[in-house]
């Protein structure tokens, strides 16, 4: 299943790109800017055996789908018989107004051995360059390592496409919904369902391996629901502590020893953490409120959460612990759902004010506040691993649920394609190579 | 003011009512219900209690209800019950799960106030899940926002 680590580095020469160059199409981009264009990008198919143009499709597809890109479609190219090892003619791409060509190819018969190169088609030089190799079976992930390792070489930031997105699948009527976890690969590939869907099921969440997921799920009895830990490829499931009430909304801490969730009981809401080896369980907060949506800070010392202890529901940040519990939204309107960015400099929240719901993420300390989506009802924001993209998921009035992906300056929003209706998105970390 | 209040209440009484002997003369016909009998439960006493938005605390209209249930419930006393709170979909789904626990725990203390063995209720919550009517607007919504008292 794991790929081996990169086995060779083609030539991956680190040049300063743009620095000296006009300011026309650059193959680098500062994601940070107020406005700048998508870079336009030619993936040619991957030479050498017939999955090579899936591979460059799935390259393209992830590329065109972040905003920062701009696929230029094949049918345009106009140098056609380009070798894999050898620089292109530049003028042929230029003047169809690329600014990076990536050429790959594939060998294989066993293993399957992938390389590809990245030409910077404004200074004329090779840009980066990786070979890898793996099962056959896992020729979409190359691609996804592949879309990754060019996003980064072009935008400085990490890319995110070889991850996968847990959801809870929704069918049928809306007073008698069947809601099952599902995973998929970030690009709607390798659909599969962890749950059958007998009883609901809400709220997954990955463990940082990926290996195991936690949501909330009811039980044949009417009674209340519970947190399950589950293993994803088995499908061996338990449940996580033993709790009279309802327990609900959890989450993994970074590092994946914890996981902190809502006990109910008799009217009041509290967050627990539970130690997932050992099983001890303890109290974080004591209060008659409703404390809930609990999201670990990236480096696991602080939580954020979801409180209504002062009125209305708002935001609140403690130690990992417990205790110094301090407010942080101090907007008009309701906060809810708290995430912390990966990388530590956001927490991305919902918000409702007046009739709509909004996405919005803002600092740690409650400052630098800034709405990215609203709509009649907009929820659920799941970070990207770079920090950088967010997905969450809209509802209409009157039903439909669907996912949805927009970056942190909320220029770029687009609909994530499920195989069934959709909400609750949550975006695993990079999977492990 | 006090006088409209009350009117309203009682407004909104007959309304659910007919509601819910709407729905009832789908699956019962027509035939007398037996009493003792959870159709018997839903259709004279009320099994539903509504709520202001985001609010878990008891209306007049919701005391009377719950009245109602206890004197049944006093007579009836092979059910174990299950009271689960629902939301109207306004808010965040974990946030209206907690909601929903703390409506149904409002329903019960009051259950148990009036003498029913707090062994003989236990709570749950739906939260906004699975909205019964399925509309989005304030109708449905004051609907959705209640705690239902479910016979074992």
């Amino acid at each position: 299943m794991l790929l081996p680590r990169r086995a060779t580095i083609l030539g991956g020469v680190a040049f300063a790109a743009g620095s000296a160059m006009p300011a026309r199409a650059q193959l680098t981009i500062d994601m940070t800017r107020p406005t700048f264009e998508p870079v336009p990008i030619a993936i040619v198919d991957f030479a050498g055996d017939r999955v090579g143009a899936d591979i460059a499709n799935v390259i393209r597809n992830d590329l065109q789908n972040c905003g920062l890109f701009r696929s230029i479609p094949p049918s345009a190219f106009i140098q056609r018989d380009i070798d894999a090892n050898a620089p292109p003619r530049f003028p042929d791409w230029r003047s169809i107004g690329a600014a990076g060509v990536v050429v790959g190819q594939v060998q294989s018969g066993g293993a399957l051995k992938v390389d590809f190169r990245l030409w910077d088609v404004v200074v004329g030089q090779q840009a980066t360059g990786l070979s890898f190799t793996s099962q056959p079976a896992n020729w979409r992930r190359l691609a996804h390592i592949i879309a990754d390792a060019i996003y980064k070489r072009v935008t400085g930031e990490d890319g995110y496409f070889d991850t996968r997105v847990a959801y809870v699948s929704e069918t049928g009527p809306r007073s008698n919904r069947t809601k099952r976890i599902a995973i998929m690969d970030q690009d709607g590939a390798n659909n599969r369902y962890i749950t059958d869907g007998r009883t609901m099921a809400l709220t997954p969440r990955f463990s940082p391996t990926l290996q195991e997921i936690v949501y909330m799920a009811y039980g044949e009895d009417r009674g209340p629901p519970r947190v399950y830990l589950q293993n994803v490829d088995s499908g061996r499931r338990e449940l996580l502590g033993n709790f009279p009430g309802m327990s609900f909304a959890p989450r993994f801490s970074p590092d994946g020893s914890k996981v902190a969730m809502s006990i109910s009981a008799d009217g009041r809401t509290n967050l627990y953490e539970m130690d997932v080896r050992g099983r001890s369980q303890r109290r974080l907060t004591n209060g008659p409120a409703i404390d809930t949506s609990p999201c670990y800070s990236n480096d696991g010392s602080q939580i954020v959460f979801n409180s209504d202890r002062g009125g209305t529901q708002q935001l609140y940040v403690m130690g990992a612990g417990g205790g110094g519990e301090r407010r942080i939204s101090f907007g008009e309107g309701r906060y809810a759902t708290p995430v912390w960015s990966p990388r530590g400099d956001w927490i991305a929240f919902t918000k409702i004010l007046g009739g709509s719901f909004g996405i919005g993420v803002m600092r740690p300390d409650g400052g630098g506040e800034r709405m990215l989506a609203s709509g009649y009802l907009t929820e659920g924001p799941t970070w990207a691993p770079n920090g950088r993209v967010l997905m969450f998921f809209r509802e209409n009035r009157g039903g439909g649920a669907s996912l949805a992906q927009i970056d942190i300056t909320g220029r770029f929003e687009r609909s994530v394609p499920t195989a069934t209706e959709a909400s609750d998105p949550a975006w695993s970390p990079l999977i492990p190579q | 003011m006090r006088v409209i209040k009350a009117l309203l209440a009682v407004a909104a009484m007959i309304f659910v009512a007919s509601c819910s002997s709407e729905q009832q003369t789908a699956t019962a016909t027509t035939t007398t219900v037996t009493p003792g009998s959870v159709a018997d439960f839903k259709q004279n006493v009320g099994d539903r209690v509504f709520f202001d938005f985001d609010s878990s605390s008891l209306r007049e209209d919701g005391r009377q209800t719950l009245n109602r249930q206890a004197e049944w419930l006093k007579k009836y006393t092979n059910y174990p019950v299950t009271i689960a709170g629902h939301c109207d979909e306004r808010g965040t789904r974990e946030y209206n799960l907690a909601l929903g626990e703390r409506r149904a725990n409002a329903a019960r203390q009051y259950l148990v106030a009036q003498g029913i063995p707090a062994t003989r209720v236990r709570t749950t919550s739906f939260g906004k899940e699975n909205p019964d009517p399925p509309g989005s607007d304030e109708q449905a919504w004051a609907q959705n926002r209640r705690a239902t008292t479910e016979l074992q």
